[in-house]
């Protein structure tokens, strides 16, 4: 545990790093790549709407592939942002203090990558806001008793509710960043920001309880929404998803893969932006156990899974057969792999605490959970009930370029959050630091 | 002289900006406001801010967006019927996580809604911006006393000097 005093230091140093970015040329070549490949991902749309989906693999009886398994691998990935934050915070762990703002803006900008994904794969994209419900002069509505229009709300309302967490924890610390500031045109941007925020104690009082509502209601949200994925899939007869399994299988899945990826994001920053008195090796530990925890949880649903087709026999049965042995057996395998087995090496409190290590298994599991996306996706729907109607799928350089981009996509957001934005709730630091410090 | 908006007393930690309030309170200060860089537990109830407006303002517009998703389902459902597969037209359960998304929309947008009308934010000026001292990234709590009818002002600085605070400011409006 760090002294009080240092980490009180350091959290006030939070306020300053847009101002004086400790590592300016390892931001440019980040930012330079991540823009290159935002490069990609606008080019990869810009073909799209000019030739249509056939540029990509998806056809019948594939027509997911990539952009509905991106779409759940992205938004998997966001829902440990709101999970550190909201569940850490009502359970009273304050560690997540240190941790629990740049994962809210991963959750912002991986909702957004998800969040295109299904507007692009709509095929007439201009014409998504057809999926509200608005009066038209042609009478025709929404069809509420489908999965697809509550996708839609369960979305769209995710977006907003991890938007505006995002923002009202992020105005005190804009406030004390505007206060910091001697440049005036940083003193603007930051005074925009913080909306003369000025810490009154009827303010707070009100913020507290704003805060915490909202994070005691963005737990279930986040819940309801993967729920609501899994339903896109397990709402349908078809073999290898009609299964209760899976939206518990689907919301613990997505928070592993998102915490993942949280431990990668907090060992790049903790390197680059030298915040070690501040995310410590506890914060590593209890992230590598979160990622123990969860990983053997989801590992639970693949056996869920196994013992449910079994039990079912007929073709459920044939369709996880298929998963372990037929053309994409690779992907089924490969998520096994990637996703569990260096995932136990997290036993040992040495690896937990080691970054390279963390990152590599944080890595390794970002890559199994996308195999799993896409194994589940494309393993059902290649084959399903008539021999008539079977054919492989296989993603073309669109498909694979528009992913690209969308990380692209993400990393120029990121990139630019932690040069403009304080990256830590440093007020909530200060907070804690303040209370050890009192006894 | 220019108008006062507040004698303020600085305190280099909130367990003492507590007792100073406390204090205060107990000689009947009663227009105090304090201004601190995170909240302080307990400081809210002291000074007298106990409105429950963000809570309730939650709970209302989480029953109405609930109460509103499934109005417009069952309206829409019926306004324009799907017949598929004699299924019913109001199919309650399948219309439960409409209305859990617009519970959750209606109550969150209210409820922080709320916290910044209640605030009285956005706004950009302030007095205490432009007082001495006043920074919210370092560790300085600030209790205030605002003039009411009848202020003394000789009497708040006594009030406040007897607290021994590490600085004593005027805040012009």
């Amino acid at each position: 545990m760090t002294d009080p005093a240092q980490q009180q230091a350091a959290a006030q140093r939070i306020a300053a790093i847009p101002t004086r970015f400790p590592a300016p040329m390892g931001w440019w070549v980040m930012f330079l790549f991540a823009l290159c490949l935002l490069a990609l991902f606008f080019v990869s749309v810009a073909v799209l709407f000019a030739r249509g989906p056939g540029i990509w693999g998806n056809n019948i009886p594939v027509g997911w592939g990539f952009p509905i398994s991106n779409y759940i691998w992205w938004l998997g990935i966001g829902h440990a942002g709101t999970l550190i934050s909201a569940m850490l915070l009502l359970v009273g762990q304050q560690w997540r203090n240190s941790l629990n703002r740049f994962a809210e803006a991963m959750t912002l900008f991986a909702v957004m990558c998800a969040g295109l994904y299904p507007i692009l794969h709509l095929g007439r994209p201009w014409r998504f806001y057809w999926m509200a419900p608005y009066p038209s002069t042609m009478g025709i509505w929404p069809q509420f008793r489908s999965p697809l229009t509550w996708d839609f709300f369960a979305v769209l309302t995710y977006l907003i509710v991890s938007v505006l967490f995002w923002y009202i924890g992020i105005v005190p610390d804009l406030a004390a960043a505007r206060d910091r500031a001697e440049k005036r045109r940083w003193q603007i941007f930051f005074g925009l920001g913080a909306l003369g925020w000025r810490g009154s104690a009827a303010h707070w009082h009100r913020w507290q309880q704003s805060y915490r509502l909202t994070a005691a209601i963005a737990v279930p949200l986040v819940v309801s929404v993967h729920s609501e994925i899994s339903l896109l899939m397990a709402a349908g007869p078809v073999p290898g998803w009609v299964s209760t399994v899976f939206p518990p299988y689907f919301v613990l899945g997505a928070a592993f893969s998102g915490f993942a990826v949280v431990s990668m994001l907090t060992l790049w920053l903790r390197a680059m932006l030298k915040l070690g008195a501040l995310v410590t090796p506890r914060h590593l530990n209890m992230l590598g156990i979160l990622l123990l925890a969860t990983g053997l949880m989801t590992a639970y649903g693949y056996l869920a899974e196994v013992f449910t087709a079994a039990w079912s026999g007929g073709r459920e049965a044939e369709t996880m057969w298929d998963r372990f042995v037929g053309p994409y057996a690779w992907s089924y395998w490969g998520a096994v792999v990637f996703n569990f087995v260096p995932l136990q090496a997290l036993w040992w409190a040495r690896v937990r605490t080691s970054p390279i290590a963390l990152f590599l298994i944080g890595l390794s599991v970002a890559v199994g959970m996308w195999l799993e996306r896409y194994m589940l996706l494309v393993s059902s729907l290649y084959r399903d009930w008539l021999e008539s109607s079977e054919g492989l799928f296989r993603p073309t350089f669109w498909d694979w370029s528009l992913y690209a981009g969308t990380l692209g996509l993400f990393l120029t957001c990121f990139l630019l959050f932690i040069r403009f934005l304080p990256v830590i709730s440093a007020f909530e630091v200060r907070e804690e630091a303040q209370e050890a410090l009192d006894g | 002289m220019a108008e006062l908006y507040a004698l303020m007393a600085e305190f280099e930690s909130p367990g003492r900006l507590l007792d100073a309030a406390r204090r205060l309170r107990s000689q009947g200060w009663n227009r105090l406001e304090a201004f601190t860089p995170f909240p302080v537990e307990g400081l809210d109830r002291l000074l007298g801010y106990t409105d429950n407006a963000v809570a309730r303002a939650m709970m209302i517009g989480g029953t109405v967006g609930a109460l509103a998703a499934f109005l417009m389902q069952a309206g829409i459902n019926l306004a324009y019927p799907l017949w598929i597969g004699g299924r019913p037209l109001i199919a309650v359960p399948a219309f439960m996580l409409i209305c859990f998304e617009m519970l959750v929309l209606g109550a969150v947008l209210s409820g922080i809604a709320t916290m910044f009308i209640a605030n009285r934010l956005p706004r950009l000026n302030h007095p205490v911006f432009a007082a001495d001292r006043f920074d919210l990234s370092a560790e300085r709590f600030f209790l205030a006393i605002l003039p009411d009818a009848g202020f003394d002002r000789d009497a708040a600085g006594k009030a406040l000097a007897a607290l021994t605070p590490r600085a004593i400011i005027e805040v012009q409006l």
